[in-house]
C-alpha cells in the first residue's frame, strides 16, 4: 500500500474510533436507562432535540461549547506535550474570578481597553494556576497529574471565600440574603452579542479563532513541533537538543491559559457576573472533547459541539423523560473510558506496520 | 491562647483524628496495592463515591451494616474490574482513564441518588462506638484512641496486614517484582497481568469500602460528591508513603490531624476564614509531594506492560 493510502486510512480510523466509543458508550447507557425504566428510544430523542433540535437549542449548545473548545485546546497541547492537564476546573475559575475582577475595579471606561485587560488578567492567572505544577513537574519531577487536582480544589475554596468575603456582590450584604455571587459586571466589559436577544457573543468566534491559531502553532511553528517532540519522546528530544522541562512546563501553562480564558469568555460574554461552580465540569468535560477530536485543535471544535449539545441535552433529558442530567457526566466519563481504550487499536496497527516493514 | 493547653480541647482534636484517618487508610493502602504493582489508579475517587452510595442505598433498604460494608467492597471490585480492563488489557493511559473512571462514579453516584432517593438528603443509623474494655477508662486517653467504631479499628489493623501480604507472602514479593520489574518477573513465570488485576480488584475493594467510612463510621448519610476529594488525596499519599504500608499510616494521620486542626479552628479561637483552612490538607498534598523524595517509587508505576517479542 502506497504511503498516502496508509495516511488516509489512518485518518479515517481516527475519526472512527471516537465516534465508535460513543455508540457504545450510548448502548452501555441505554441498558441504564432501561434499569431505571425509561425508554432508550424516548430518553435519546429527548437528549438530540433538547441538544440540536431547535434555534434555542442549538445557540445553547454553541454557547456551552465555547469553553469546552478553549480547554479543549488547551488540553491538546498539554496532551501532546506529554503533560496531564486535570486542572482545567481551577484554571477557569481563577480566570473566571481575576477577569471579573479587573472588570468590577478597574476604572476604565473605555471596553476596547477593559476587555482586553480582563482576558488579560484570565489568560495570566489560568497561566498560573497550570504553570506551577509545569515548574514543579519540570524542576522537580513532581507528578503534575496530582498537583493539577489539588490545584482544582484550593481554587474552589479560594473561590468560595472572595465570593463570600471580599467578592460579595454588595446588594447581597444590603438585602442579607448573602448569596455567594459578584456584582453584576458594568455593562462596558459584556461581549457583543452577535444575534440579539439571545446570548450568543463573540466569545464562541474567538475559541474557533484560537482554535485554528493553536493549530498553525503546533504543526506550523517551531515551538509547536518541540512540545510535540517532547511529548512524544523526551530523550530522542534531549539529544535532540531540546529543552525538554521548559517546553513541558510551557505546555500546561498555555494550557492552564486557555482555560483561564474559557472563564473570562464565560463571565464577559454570558453569566456577567462570577457564582460558585462556575466552572460547570467545563474543566473535565474539555478533556473529553480533546479526546474525541484525537488531540487535533481543529477536531476539537465538532467534538467540543457535540459534548456542548449532551450538556444542554441533559437538562431536557430532565424535564421531559425524567433523567436526571447526572446520566450525560456517567455518559462522559463512559466515553473517556472507551475512547482511551480504543487508542489501543491505532497502537496495534502501526506496531505491525513497523513490523513488516 | 488559653484554649490551645486545654487538655480536653486537644484530646479532642486527637480523637477526632483518629477516626479522620480511616478513609485515608482503607483508599491509600488500596492504592498501595495498585501503585506497588506498577498501576497508577486515580480512579479511587470515583470508586469510594459509588461505594459510598451503594452501602448507603443497601443500609438504607436493610439496616444491615455488615451487608452494606459488603456490597461497598463489590462494588468497588466492579468499578477495579473496569480500570483493570481498560488500563492493563487495553493499555491506556493510566491518568486518563483513572480519571475517565472518576467522572463515570461520580457521576454515576450522583445519578442513583438523584433517580432512586430523589436526592433526599437522608441519615442511617451508622456502626456505633466500640469502647475498648478498660483502655477506654484512661482519662483523655482513652477516649481519643480507644473510644471508636469498629470501622476506625479495622482501618488501623489493615496497615500491619497489608504489610506482611506485601513484604511476607510470596504473592507481595511478586506484588513488588511486577512494580518495579515486570520483564523480569515474566521472564521467572510470573503472570504480571493476572498480578496486577488482583491488586486493582484488592485496591477497588478497598476504596469501595473507604467510600462506606463516610455514609457508615462517620457522616452516615449520602450527598452528591461528599468524599470532596479523599480519593485524589489517598493517591497523593502513596507518593508521600515511599510506597510502604508505614508510611500511609504516618501520611493517613498527618492528613487527618490536619483536617481535624482545621474543624476545630474556630473552637480553638483561630481567626481564619474557614474557606482558606479548608485548602489546607490540599495545599500540604502539594508542599508533600514536593518534599518527600520519591526514592522508592515502583519503577514501572503507569507503565502498561509490553511484553517484548521475539
Amino acid at each position: 500500500m502506497s504511503i498516502k493510502a496508509q495516511r488516509f486510512i489512518n485518518s479515517i480510523i481516527d475519526v472512527i474510533i471516537p465516534l465508535l466509543a460513543t455508540v457504545i458508550a450510548l448502548i452501555l447507557g441505554a441498558f441504564m436507562l432501561i434499569a431505571f425504566g425509561k425508554n432508550p428510544a424516548e430518553a435519546y430523542a429527548a437528549l438530540i432535540s433538547g441538544a440540536f433540535g431547535s434555534s434555542r437549542a442549538l445557540i445553547q449548545t454553541t454557547l456551552k461549547a465555547t469553553p469546552l473548545l478553549l480547554v479543549g485546546i488547551g488540553i491538546c497541547i498539554a496532551f501532546r506535550g506529554g503533560v496531564t492537564n486535570i486542572g482545567g476546573e481551577g484554571q477557569i475559575v481563577v480566570g473566571a474570578l481575576s477577569s471579573a475582577a479587573v472588570a468590577l475595579y478597574v476604572p476604565i471606561e473605555s471596553r476596547w481597553v477593559l476587555i482586553p485587560l480582563c482576558f488579560l488578567a484570565a489568560i495570566v492567572a489560568g497561566g498560573i494556576w497550570g504553570g506551577i505544577p509545569g515548574i514543579l513537574k519540570a524542576r522537580l519531577g513532581v507528578n503534575e497529574i496530582l498537583t493539577t487536582v489539588m490545584m482544582n480544589s484550593i481554587a474552589v475554596y479560594l473561590s468560595n471565600y472572595l465570593l463570600r468575603g471580599p467578592m460579595i456582590d454588595p446588594r447581597e450584604i444590603e438585602m442579607g440574603t448573602r448569596a455567594s455571587q459578584t456584582a453584576l459586571l458594568p455593562e462596558n466589559t459584556f461581549l457583543t452579542r452577535l444575534a440579539p436577544p439571545t446570548q450568543l457573543n463573540t466569545g464562541s468566534l474567538l475559541a474557533v479563532l484560537l482554535a485554528v491559531v493553536v493549530y498553525i502553532m503546533m504543526w506550523k511553528t517551531t515551538v509547536g513541533y518541540r512540545i510535540r517532540a517532547v511529548g512524544l519522546n523526551p530523550d530522542a528530544s534531549r539529544y535532540g537538543g531540546i529543552n525538554v522541562p521548559v517546553y513541558q512546563a510551557l505546555a500546561i501553562t498555555l494550557a492552564g491559559s486557555l482555560a483561564g480564558l474559557a472563564g473570562a469568555v464565560e463571565v464577559l460574554g454570558v453569566q456577567h457576573r462570577v457564582f460558585e461552580n462556575i466552572s460547570a465540569s467545563y474543566g473535565f468535560n474539555g478533556i473529553v472533547a480533546a479526546l474525541f477530536g484525537n488531540l487535533h485543535p481543529l477536531g476539537t471544535i465538532p467534538a467540543s459541539f457535540l459534548f456542548g449539545g449532551l450538556m444542554v441535552g441533559g437538562n431536557k433529558l430532565q424535564r421531559t423523560v425524567q433523567v436526571n442530567s447526572a446520566f450525560v457526566d456517567t455518559l462522559l466519563g463512559l466515553v473517556v473510558l472507551i475512547v482511551v481504550a480504543a487508542k489501543i487499536v491505532s497502537v496495534n496497527r502501526s506496531k505491525r506496520r513497523a513490523k513488516n516493514a | 491562647m488559653h484554649n490551645l493547653l486545654n487538655a480536653a480541647t486537644l484530646f479532642g482534636i486527637v480523637g477526632m483524628a483518629i477516626k479522620l484517618a480511616m478513609p485515608y487508610l482503607y483508599a491509600g493502602l488500596g492504592e498501595l496495592f495498585d501503585q506497588a504493582a506498577g498501576v497508577f489508579n486515580l480512579g479511587t475517587e470515583g470508586i469510594m463515591l459509588v461505594g459510598a452510595f451503594s452501602s448507603f442505598y443497601v443500609v438504607y433498604l436493610t439496616g444491615n451494616l455488615g451487608l452494606g460494608v459488603l456490597v461497598a467492597a463489590g462494588t468497588g471490585f466492579l468499578m477495579a474490574v473496569l480500570m483493570a480492563l481498560i488500563s492493563i488489557t487495553f493499555k491506556a493511559p493510566q491518568g486518563i482513564s483513572g480519571i475517565g473512571l472518576t467522572m463515570f462514579g461520580t457521576g454515576l453516584s450522583s445519578l442513583l441518588f438523584k433517580t432512586i432517593l430523589d436526592g433526599t438528603v437522608l441519615s442511617v443509623p451508622g456502626f456505633p462506638d466500640v469502647p475498648v474494655p478498660l483502655l477506654s477508662k484512661i482519662p483523655y486517653i482513652g477516649d481519643a484512641f480507644f473510644n471508636h467504631n469498629v470501622m476506625v479499628y479495622g482501618a488501623y489493623l489493615l496497615v500491619p496486614v497489608a504489610a506482611l501480604v506485601l513484604y511476607k507472602t510470596t504473592f507481595g514479593l511478586k506484588v513488588r517484582a511486577v512494580g518495579q520489574n515486570p520483564q523480569a518477573a515474566d521472564t521467572l513465570g510470573v503472570n504480571v497481568n493476572l498480578i496486577r488485576y488482583c491488586c486493582v480488584c484488592a485496591g477497588g475493594i478497598l476504596s469501595g469500602i473507604a467510600g462506606a467510612t463516610f455514609t457508615l463510621a462517620n457522616i452516615n448519610m449520602f450527598q452528591e460528591k461528599m468524599t470532596n476529594g479523599t480519593g485524589f488525596i489517598a493517591v497523593a499519599l502513596v507518593y508521600f508513603s515511599g510506597w510502604k504500608p508505614q508510611g500511609v499510616l504516618a501520611g493517613a494521620l498527618l492528613f487527618s490531624f490536619v483536617n481535624a486542626f482545621q474543624l476545630r479552628m474556630q473552637v480553638l479561637g483561630i481567626e481564619i476564614p474557614s474557606d482558606i483552612a479548608m485548602m489546607l490538607p490540599y495545599l500540604l498534598t502539594i508542599l508533600t509531594l514536593v518534599f518527600v523524595k520519591s526514592r522508592d517509587k515502583p519503577a514501572a508505576l503507569a507503565v502498561p506492560y509490553e511484553r517484548s517479542e521475539n
